[in-house]
């Protein structure tokens, strides 16, 4: 087979490599550097080796917080995964509700991190708050700033009420590109709904949730704003998610040797799992 | 140019000259003897040469993270570990 080469192209390229080495790859750099070094500032470094590796890997603190992390990861897709795909099948199909459904479920995706964590921070107060007052005046003791449940309780809401329309929109889309000849068919075999969804939609909305699922995971793996606006990590360390206790532990400790190498395992944590699922979503389309 | 707010040192400047130069005999090896397109390994992936190397440098880094993790100091088992399973992956994977 004879290929056209034009290898000029290969300059078009450049203006991109520049930018993805001015934001990602010499800031990376830097982490490395630092990650192997101790400071006091004024840019004076000591040479550590990989101590600051061995210190956070056998650390219970950084154990404690990727837990955490994990966990509230865990929460978050087991809920918003089914949820979103159960709103998804019941908006409706054509008519001017879908466009009323459309703009409802993306407002909360339009809200800002800071102002989201501040507005269910008030929210869930328990003496002022709407929702905390409720909790409270049907007889059960809720304090999101006392009680590790309640603080945990309140933000895996937020996060449920935040970002499960993403997973609706994007399992709407996927449910709305099943072209209406396989319901007929469905129809003319005489199979329930369960059936239909089993063999049809989900099928038809698997690369889609993969989507969702890996943006889910990552914007969840790495949550920080709203978090710490709701409850700043708090009370005790309960709610301290490994962004949370890394920014503690770089700028409020100004450990940025330990902070370094905390963010190198992050990076790596999250690098492997977007690569498990990109390979996934690639070998799906494959087949 | 003051590159003194990266902090660099030697050692980490080796691991990026040899991330770089990986890449470069890549793209050389692939120039003298084409041969990268997809190939289905014993994990049913299609994989290409580069993939390959990505597959290697990740496990690797986590081969050395548990490594120091469970063992500790020094890292020439973990360093063993990982060029027998970079072999493994660009000849089965």
């Amino acid at each position: 087979m004879n290929k056209t080469t034009y290898q000029k192209a290969w300059f078009f390229v450049l203006p991109v490599v520049a930018l993805v080495a001015f934001n990602a790859l010499i800031p990376l750099m830097t982490v490395v550097n630092y990650s192997v070094q101790e400071t006091f500032g004024d840019n004076v470094f000591f040479w550590e080796g990989v101590k600051w590796f061995e210190d956070v890997l056998n650390s219970e603190r950084f154990h404690a917080s990727l837990l955490r992390q994990l966990m509230f990861t865990g929460i978050i897709l087991a809920i918003e995964i089914p949820l979103g795909v159960a709103i998804a099948l019941t908006m409706p199909k054509k008519g001017p509700w879908v466009s009323v459904c459309l703009v409802f479920m993306a407002m909360p995706l339009l809200i800002p991190w800071n102002v989201v964590g501040a507005m269910w921070n008030i929210f869930a107060l328990p003496d002022i708050g709407l929702l905390g007052h409720a909790i409270n005046g049907m007889g059960i003791e809720y304090n999101f700033t006392r009680q590790p449940f309640a603080a945990w309780f309140t933000t895996v809401l937020m996060d449920v009420w935040h970002w499960t329309s993403l997973v609706v929109l994007l399992a709407y889309a996927g449910l709305r590109s099943i072209p209406e000849d396989y319901y007929q068919a469905a129809k003319i075999d005489g199979a329930k709904p369960w059936a239909v969804f089993l063999h049809i939609q989900l099928p038809k909305m698997k690369r889609v949730l993969t989507i969702a699922i890996l943006l889910r995971f990552m914007d969840s793996f790495m949550i920080y704003t709203e978090p710490f606006v709701l409850t700043g990590g708090g009370p005790g360390n309960s709610t301290t998610f490994l962004s949370i206790d890394l920014v503690k532990v770089a700028l409020g400790q100004f450990d940025l040797g330990p902070a370094a190498a905390m963010s190198l395992i992050y990076f790596l944590i999250v690098l492997l799992v977007c690569w498990v699922f990109y390979t996934l979503m690639m070998k799906d389309e494959d087949q | 140019m003051d590159l003194s707010w990266m902090a660099w040192t030697w050692p980490t400047a080796a691991f990026f000259i040899f991330i770089a130069l990986a890449i470069s005999c890549m793209g050389f090896w692939e120039w003298r003897r084409p041969g990268g397109d997809p190939r289905r390994g014993i994990l049913t992936l299609d994989t290409t040469r580069g993939d390959r190397l990505f597959i290697t440098i990740l496990g690797s880094a986590f081969i050395f993270l548990a490594w120091l993790g469970i063992m500790g100091t020094p890292l020439w088992g973990a360093l063993a570990i990982s060029l027998i399973y970079g072999f493994c992956v660009f000849r089965w994977v």
